[in-house]
């Protein structure tokens, strides 16, 4: 009897107060699980002979994560080699526009190498120096993870070799042309369909073959453990500075966070310090590519099934046997069939909402942003801009919209180029 | 985790074999590389030409595990529009007529599509003696396990010359029919020569196992068939010479040629040195 209503106490207590302990006792941000797991995401889905690698990174990251010397390290450098705190800005002139929620952009733009991809490409430098492993691999789509791996290789005087895709090196050249300058090999991929998901399959070939004194710089918070965990870790600066820039500047927290979605790492380096805070919205944006009913789109928390991809349980891209079907996207960053295991978990469990916009509504909205803020977005980023039309106009001008403006536009001149009916850029 | 309760098939097959002092032979090709029905008669050649065990690839939209030669026969497989499920259909048709055991060769999605209980039941019925995953490694594969166990099927586990130890240990626990050695750090695909550590890896799991070993990746002539003989191996696979033969000998000479590789194969993977 007395267990009974002590039980009823706690529940009318914690309906009243605090509802969420219910459907989620444990706090999201500490996932992934002992194994990888994000629920039923995630895992090792690897070729036997990387378990041992990615068990000594595993090993490495949690030796430093928290070891005060790497973190002063890192921290250094993205103050004085990336340029951090990026700055929370007022898109006044937006807000105008769609008339709503006050917008802000965090400006992940103004990193050093044009894109948030740096965060991550530094850590993983620094860790790979202290596991003695002088040569180092990426995947790249549109060629900023490239370009920003091939500037940590050059600034700590690392080998680099970066996998992209044939189609992408075509539309991505100026990409090409900084990382070679800065020092990497680029190799070609004419596998597949020539993109981001066939570079990254030749990475992991490339590391299975010399994992030994090699580290694989992944670019996305995707791919088997501990990789979605340790992407995440070094990209969640950028919620850190969000959060405490809001509470700087307006003494409460965000209401909506939203970002674009290819694999997933800037979307999941601004939400991880607001996962657990229930009343902020988290909404990710995927590439619909000319719109889901064509087929052709690269929406995968949208329109996948849950499956194996790259080395992690997660949504994919899918026909009915299994076979992983091509992306598309004008957007040569989120042009991949695959995401990262914890948007997957954060889809499944109703914490994020995802949607997507088109190839052409991208576009617009990057014409949008160019001529009433004076900032030319990436394409990938021009995603989430696009769905401001739709999220903003129906909330109050005292709410609060964060977006990661996650990279800058100019490499993406040629296509915009193209698609405006300006002819070729070259 | 139970075992099946009795030896299947594909130890059978080895306890025989090294009652003979004699090493399998073990030929791997992508089904529906030209097409299905050279596969069917491509199985059949090498069954009667001297391959001890089977090993059929189901293509797949992204082999990690691959190198060119298989990535390639398995786009080639795919653009003709070859399923697991018209594959598993082909592997009804022949196994009554097969005396090697089939292993299926697969990535783990093909089996997360049809489920892992029905892919192993109808992988089961079809008459295949057993599967190997190249991507999952043991930690994600109690499902698969438990599945094959139930239908009597043996899952093929690799260990690579990066394995560790206790992973080797764990690995070779799970084995049932025998262990899977990648000979070399690598994806598939013919090598100029047999790593050295082919030598250490069979010492350290000969220390672990009485499971016979089988030594894979990289093996693509009679010479080094005949090295790993040598060096201890009760097994030899050979992959991408097979598939990169059914890919480039003209149409009527395919079958032919590949008999008599099959058989060339299994001559040098005999030649065993004295034992002392």
């Amino acid at each position: 009897m007395g267990r009974q209503s002590k039980l009823c106490d706690i529940l009318n207590v914690s309906f009243t107060t605090q509802i969420v302990t219910f459907t989620a006792p444990q706090p999201l941000g500490t996932l992934p699980d002992s194994r990888g797991r994000f629920g039923r995401f995630g895992g090792q889905y690897v070729p036997e002979t990387l378990m041992s690698a990615l068990a000594q990174l595993e090993a490495a990251f949690n030796q430093y994560r928290h070891d005060p010397q790497f973190l002063a390290e890192f921290t250094g450098h993205l103050r004085d080699f990336v340029g951090r705190p990026t700055p929370l800005y007022f898109a006044e002139r937006l807000t105008t526009h769609w008339g709503g929620a006050r917008i802000f952009l965090k400006r992940e733009d103004l990193n050093h190498t044009g894109a948030h991809k740096i965060n991550n490409a530094l850590g993983q430098a620094l860790l790979a120096l202290r596991m003695g492993k002088r040569r180092i691999i990426a995947e790249t789509g549109a060629g900023q993870h490239g370009v920003a791996t091939a500037t940590v290789c050059a600034r700590f005087g690392l080998e680099c070799i970066i996998y992209m895709g044939v189609h992408d090196i075509e539309r991505q050249k100026l990409n090409v042309y900084r990382m070679k300058l800065l020092g990497a090999e680029v190799r070609p991929v004419a596998a597949g369909t020539g993109t981001l998901k066939d570079a990254t399959s030749e990475a992991i070939r490339d590391w299975v073959t010399h994992v030994e004194t090699t580290h694989y710089i992944l670019g996305s918070a995707a791919g088997p453990h501990p990789y979605p965990l340790m992407v995440r870790e070094f990209q969640a600066v950028i919620g850190r500075e969000t959060r405490a820039q809001c509470l700087e500047r307006f003494g409460r927290l965000p209401d909506v966070l939203v970002a674009c979605v290819g694999g997933g790492s800037n979307a999941i380096g601004l939400f991880h310090d607001f996962v657990d805070e229930r009343a902020v919205r988290l909404v990710g944006i995927e590439a619909a590519g000319e719109g889901i009913d064509t087929g052709k789109h690269a929406a995968t928390l949208t329109a996948g099934r849950a499956g194996v991809l790259h080395g992690a349980m997660s949504y994919v891209l899918q026909d009915e046997q299994g076979q992983v079907q091509e992306a598309h996207s004008l957007s040569a960053g989120l042009d991949y069939p695959g995401v990262g295991p914890e948007h997957s978990h954060l889809k499944d469990i109703g914490r994020a909402e995802y949607y997507s916009v088109t190839d052409n509504a991208a576009l617009a909205a990057l014409a949008l942003v160019c001529s009433t803020e004076g900032i030319i977005p990436a394409l990938e980023t021009a995603h989430a801009f696009a769905y401001l039309g739709t999220l903003v106009p129906p909330l109050n001008a005292e709410q609060i919209v964060v977006l990661n403006c996650s990279g800058r536009g100019d490499k993406d001149m040629g296509t915009v180029a193209c698609a405006m009916g300006w002819g070729e850029a070259e | 985790m139970s075992s099946p309760a009795s030896p299947g098939r594909i130890a059978r097959v080895f306890a025989a074999l090294h009652a003979r002092r004699e090493v399998a032979f073990i030929p791997f090709i992508t089904a529906g590389d030209p097409d299905l029905e050279t596969t069917a008669e491509a199985l059949l050649t090498l069954d009667r030409n001297g391959a001890d065990v089977l090993e059929l690839g189901l293509p797949y939209s992204d082999p990690l595990a691959d190198g060119p030669t298989i990535q390639a026969a398995a786009t080639r497989a795919l653009a003709r529009g070859t399923t697991p499920g018209a594959v598993l259909d082909l592997v009804a048709r022949l196994t009554p007529e097969l005396r090697a055991p089939l292993i299926v060769f697969t990535y783990f999605n093909l089996i997360l599509a049809m489920g892992i209980e029905a892919f192993v039941g109808r992988l089961a019925a079809s008459g295949a003696s057993g599967l190997l995953v190249p991507d999952l490694p043991v930690e994600e594969g109690d499902a698969l396990q438990t599945a094959a166990n139930v239908h009597g099927l043996d899952v093929i586990w690799l260990v690579a010359p990066t394995s560790p130890p206790e992973r080797l240990r764990r690995i070779a626990e799970r084995t049932t029919a025998f262990v899977y050695l990648v000979s070399t750090t690598g994806v598939t695909g013919a090598r100029a020569e047999v790593a050295s550590s082919v030598r250490t890896s069979l010492a350290q799991l000969r220390a672990l196992t009485t499971r016979p070993v089988a030594v894979g990746f990289g093996i693509s002539t009679a010479e080094q068939a005949h090295a790993v003989a040598c060096l201890g191996a009760d097994g030899v696979i050979v992959g991408s010479a097979c598939v990169q033969l059914l890919a480039t000998a003209a149409p009527e000479e395919r079958l032919g040629r590949l008999a008599e590789f099959s058989r060339q194969l299994k001559e040098a993977s005999q030649t065993l040195p004295a034992k002392s």
